[in-house]
């Protein structure tokens, strides 16, 4: 195809755009009213103005008369196409729903292009050709968009999870406590790793409890890195104890042949707690007992 | 030539490393410290690592060689203050100094050596 082909072609999507607007924008409306309109979560008078921003900014690049929507005249309606997939993958459209926001407009502007041409075959396909190939473009253009946001929504999750799973606690002066919760990856276990290094410097702790009730399995790997954190912490000089193995994770350590040997495990966390205050000298009565020793 | 001051207070010995060590200083310590533990008769050496901020496997094994060096001396070692970041290196590394005792500060080390010393003292 000719490039001044496509220029008239794009000039004729103009004029018509133009002309019929009105008429596109109702058609195209009711288009989408149907199975895929989401009325839970956009306002129909919300998506009127997007529809009409679409076909004005539709016009003005159909009549720059570049039809490659990478160029300057139709950087408009990509930020248009940009906004609305970002705020739809906020809402929680679907992918689908998001795209066929663009690809519905076809058939409103292909009956309208009909009728208009109906006599002339070669200038209809011709021009269908070059609407198809438009929309389709901007069709995945939002698709892409959408993608990217809900890409970028992942990771940020991914981040906060990350700084959230990794409390270190103070249960008392000089006893630090590590619930772990979730699964347990090398970059995971290096953040848990420094975490739990920095509080032992910071509160000047003696005794840290690492506490792996909610981790669902350990593999070879996890128990290396639990190694690895004992005597890191060990070599730093604080005293490590493991609480909260389960039965499971018991008989996987000792299948797999993994020497817990030099660690302390306690079953509970309490356990832990109680060993940990018994090692920094400190011991707990109750206080009926003391009132009964000073009578 | 550079050296590493080795301090006696009382029967132990401090020594406390505050430059970047190299191969040579690590070995000049080591000279230094067995003979002065010999010397002095001390039982007890405490080295503080604490503003050490990078180590190699040279270095963990010199902390380790100093250790045993010092037990067949009658001279019990702590090391103290090492940084987190130090720690993982030596594990990254494989050497877990077995056999040396560590301690978080240079209160806690000297706490640890005399009681390994005097045996527990009553709280």
């Amino acid at each position: 195809m000719s490039r001044t082909l496509q220029n008239s072609d794009a000039a004729r999507l103009a004029e018509l755009i133009t002309n019929q607007e009105a008429a596109i924008l109702e058609d195209w409306i009711k288009e989408m009213s149907g199975a895929t309109r989401r009325a839970d979560l956009i306002k129909d008078a919300d998506l009127r103005t997007q529809c009409m921003q679409f076909l004005r900014l539709l016009r003005q690049g159909a009549e720059s008369g570049n039809l490659d929507i990478e160029s300057a005249a139709w950087k408009p309606i990509r930020d248009l196409l940009g906004d609305i997939s970002r705020s739809r993958a906020q809402q929680g459209f679907t992918p689908s729903e998001t795209a066929i926001f663009v690809f519905s407009v076809k058939k409103p502007l292909f009956s309208v292009l009909r009728e208009r041409l109906g006599t002339d075959a070669n200038a209809l396909a011709s021009e269908l050709w070059t609407a198809t190939e438009l929309i389709d473009s901007l069709g995945l253009y939002t698709a892409e968009i959408y993608l990217k946001t809900r890409t970028d929504i992942i990771r940020r999750q991914q981040e906060e999870m990350l700084e959230l799973s990794t409390p270190v606690v103070k249960l008392w002066n000089g006893i630090l406590a590590l619930p772990i919760i979730g699964t347990l990856d090398s970059e995971r276990t290096q953040v848990v790793m420094e975490a739990l290094l920095e509080g032992i410097v910071k509160t000047n702790s003696k005794v840290a409890i690492i506490d792996i009730t909610g981790v669902p399995t350990v593999d070879t790997l996890v128990a290396q890195h639990l190694l690895k954190t004992v005597t890191a912490a060990r070599l730093m000089g604080a005293d490590c104890i493991i609480s909260g193995v389960r039965p499971q994770i018991a008989q996987t350590i000792v299948h797999l042949g993994i020497n817990l040997l030099d660690v302390t495990t306690k079953a509970t966390l309490a356990d832990a707690f109680a060993l940990a205050l018994q090692r920094t000298g400190i011991s707990l009565e109750h206080l009926s007992n003391i009132k009964t020793k000073g009578a | 030539m550079e050296k590493i001051p080795i301090l006696r207070m009382g029967e132990f010995l401090l020594v406390t490393i505050q430059v970047d060590m190299h191969d040579r200083l690590a070995m000049t310590l080591q000279e230094d410290l067995t003979n002065r533990i010999s010397e002095t008769g001390a039982r007890g050496v405490l080295i503080d690592i604490s503003s050490l901020e990078i180590v190699d496997s040279f270095i963990g094994r010199m902390l380790g060689n100093i250790a045993a060096m010092s037990r067949v001396l009658d001279a019990q070692t702590v090391v103290v203050g090492m940084q987190p970041a130090v720690a993982i290196t030596l594990v990254e590394l494989g050497m877990s100094l077995q056999g040396v005792r560590t301690a978080l500060n240079v209160d806690a080390g000297m706490e640890v050596l005399r009681e390994s010393v005097d045996g527990p003292r009553a709280m």
